[in-house]
């Protein structure tokens, strides 16, 4: 996916709303970022995923002209990052890890602040309050402090303020970390919304399933570099196709259920003794289904379970990085010392598809 | 959530009309209106910033003020109201440190960065508000004063004497906004006040440093909000105490000065520990 050098600093986007060749940040000997390449495409969600300390903040601060690079170049709605800081940060939208909004203040009046520090002019900056706050579902408690909002909600007041000049690229910094079901479904119909509206979502995550659920495209970052770039599906090809899933009754059927899977399988089945499970990828799933299912039964095996399996954007995490995602909750270096702050290490981890049966 | 046009009214990233000297006042302007509007959806962080001040007044001045003497006589309470004054404006750096830090740990400061708006205004439109908030303070604490009996001289030396007050707390606004951006999180700004209080005790605000053990009168009377109180003492025609060091003596001239060593030394500290950011 490496894009020529063409181009250099002027406007004029090429169909492209990011474009990063080589960035390198330095904290002392250690590399934050480490000649990390990325492309997104205008009016695309992105999604730029990695563990705790891959470097996917300290990507998206430099993107947003928050943290200057120490090498390489970005461009961002064709702009130069380095050389024209100011005329890019009229162009962007910015949500980060910790909702950016006045607690203190009420959701209307932190947007006409917003507003009027975007230089709208204060009457402007009312009226796109207004809208922002309807749009958003924010009406009834524009009024309230953001204090006694929930968290939900404060992320929509955090998106809300990131979309007052409808910018061309809005940098999603896990934007649902924190957030229970029913606030991640509203923040995710929003950012759908966003798109809809013309606007090219950077979206970083740790939720495999957000990024599954929400990008067309997916740079996965480890170690300061992107080490793949795809497709959701042909990143999960990538790992192999589906899988089958024989779970037996009786650990002493697990060698004859290894026989039988292996008929249909692609390459050597694998089992777990403990579980009693027994797996194989497959290249054409439903005969492979029926198939075992049929065979298992016809010899007496006693099946506890039987179904197909997708691979999730989880186990190609494993395959790319040689680890899995780890819980968040630990701090990633971006260029200031993590404060304390409201960073509820929690949540579980949302792989999808799992046991998708048949 | 209703279907609404997303594109923004005007076209925001056109070149401004204006200036950017406007636009620098403007978004300051818009940051002190934030800074009043806490203050006024939080009337309660006023009066505690004002409780510990008023207290004092009442402590020092009615329980201790019987038993404390002005050297070359004079009512303690009247020698007591303008070291009350100058210490407010010292403990205001906390106040300053406190906000900054709450922005930058909450994020708010990276959103201002990220906004095509004048950085520096994040930072003058934190000092600003924070004089203002201090006019208030002390006009406050005047009444308090006047109520208990303290009679200034009115005129020029009062005005010079308000001036002076907020030209310390001035300079403690980029000891404040440094430290609001060195301290790990609001918690540890919290603990500033540990440190300036021993830093406000050692100095004439209480007692004369004639009074104390000699080296400790010495450090006392080179504190720098020494000078302001010493130098407001005379301004307000209060009982002064001078004694006879040159610091003393020079009290209204250092007064002036003090601020301005602390600014030449802080307000690039603060500069660049705000540029660090982007680091």
């Amino acid at each position: 996916m490496k894009d020529g050098k063409s181009g250099n600093g002027g406007s004029g986007t090429d169909g492209y709303a990011v474009r990063a060749e080589g960035l390198e940040k330095r904290y002392g000997e250690k590399f934050a970022l480490d000649g990390f390449d990325l492309i997104v495409r205008e009016g695309t969600v992105h999604g730029l995923l990695g563990p705790n300390g891959a470097g996917k903040t300290t990507a998206v601060r430099i993107l947003s002209t928050l943290l200057r690079l120490d090498g390489g170049r970005a461009t961002v709605a064709g702009l130069d990052v380095a050389r024209h800081p100011r005329e890019v940060r009229s162009r962007i939208g910015l949500t980060g890890q910790y909702a950016a909004v006045d607690e203190v203040l009420t959701g209307r009046q932190n947007l006409e602040m917003f507003g009027r520090l975007f230089h709208l002019g204060g009457r402007a900056a009312k009226l796109r309050a207004t809208e922002l706050l309807d749009r958003f579902d924010l009406s009834d408690a524009a009024d309230m402090g953001v204090g006694k909002y929930s968290g939900g909600m404060r992320r929509r007041l955090d998106l809300a303020a990131s979309m007052i000049l409808a910018p061309a690229v809005l940098f999603l910094d896990e934007p649902t970390t924190g957030l229970d079901p029913r606030s991640r479904g509203e923040v995710w119909e929003a950012v759908r919304a966003l798109v809809a509206g013309g606007t090219t979502v950077l979206l970083t995550t740790q939720y495999l399933e957000e990024a599954d659920r929400l990008a067309s495209r997916i740079t996965v970052i480890d170690q300061g570099r992107a080490i793949a770039d795809d497709t959701p599906d042909g990143l999960k090809n990538t790992v192999g196709g589906d899988r089958i899933e024989v779970v037996v009754a009786e650990r002493a059927d697990i060698p004859h259920a290894v026989k039988v899977v292996a008929r249909v399988a692609h390459g050597e089945p694998e089992s777990d003794e403990t579980e009693l499970r027994v797996h194989a990828s497959v290249t054409d799933r439903v005969s492979a289904l029926t198939e075992v299912a049929r065979t298992l039964q016809d010899e007496g095996v006693r099946v506890e379970d039987i179904g197909l399996r997708r691979p999730s954007l989880d186990d190609v995490f494993l395959r790319l990085t040689g680890h899995r995602t780890e819980k968040p909750g630990k701090p990633e270096k971006s260029g200031k010392p993590e404060k304390s702050g409201d960073s509820a290490a929690s949540e579980e981890f949302s792989t999808s598809e799992k046991g998708a049966a048949a | 959530m209703t279907a609404v046009d997303l594109s923004a009214p005007g076209t925001p990233s056109a070149p401004s009309p204006r200036g950017r000297t406007y636009w620098l006042l403007a978004d300051c302007w818009n940051i002190v209106r934030r800074g009043l509007t806490h203050y006024r959806r939080q009337p309660i962080n006023i009066a505690w910033q004002l409780g510990f001040p008023i207290l004092s007044v009442l402590l020092y001045g009615y329980v201790f003020g019987s038993a404390m003497q002005v050297p070359g006589g004079g009512d303690y309470r009247d020698f007591l109201m303008p070291g009350m004054f100058t210490m407010t404006m010292a403990f205001g750096f906390i106040n300053t440190a406190t906000l900054v830090v709450h922005d930058s740990t909450k994020g708010v400061i990276d959103r201002f960065r990220s906004m095509p708006m004048a950085a520096s205004a994040v930072v003058a439109g934190r000092g600003v508000t924070d004089l203002l908030v201090a006019c208030a303070e002390l006009a406050i604490m005047m009444l308090t004063a006047l109520a208990m009996g303290w009679r200034p001289d009115a005129g020029l030396g009062f005005l010079a004497a308000f001036g002076l007050l907020l030209w310390l707390r001035f300079a403690l606004i980029w000891i404040g906004v440094w430290l609001g951006l060195l301290v790990p999180n609001p918690e540890a700004a919290g603990g500033l006040f540990a440190v300036a209080y021993p830093l406000t005790m050692i100095s004439s605000i209480f007692v004369a440093p004639q009074l104390m053990p000699d080296w400790l009168g010495w450090i006392a009377a080179w504190n720098p909000i020494s000078s302001t109180a010493a130098a407001t003492r005379e301004l307000f025609g209060t009982p002064v105490a001078g004694g006879d060091t040159w610091i003393e003596q020079n009290a209204l001239p250092m007064a002036v000065v003090w601020p301005v060593l602390l600014t030449l030394v802080f307000l690039p500290l603060a500069v660049r520990r705000f540029q660090k950011l982007s680091r």
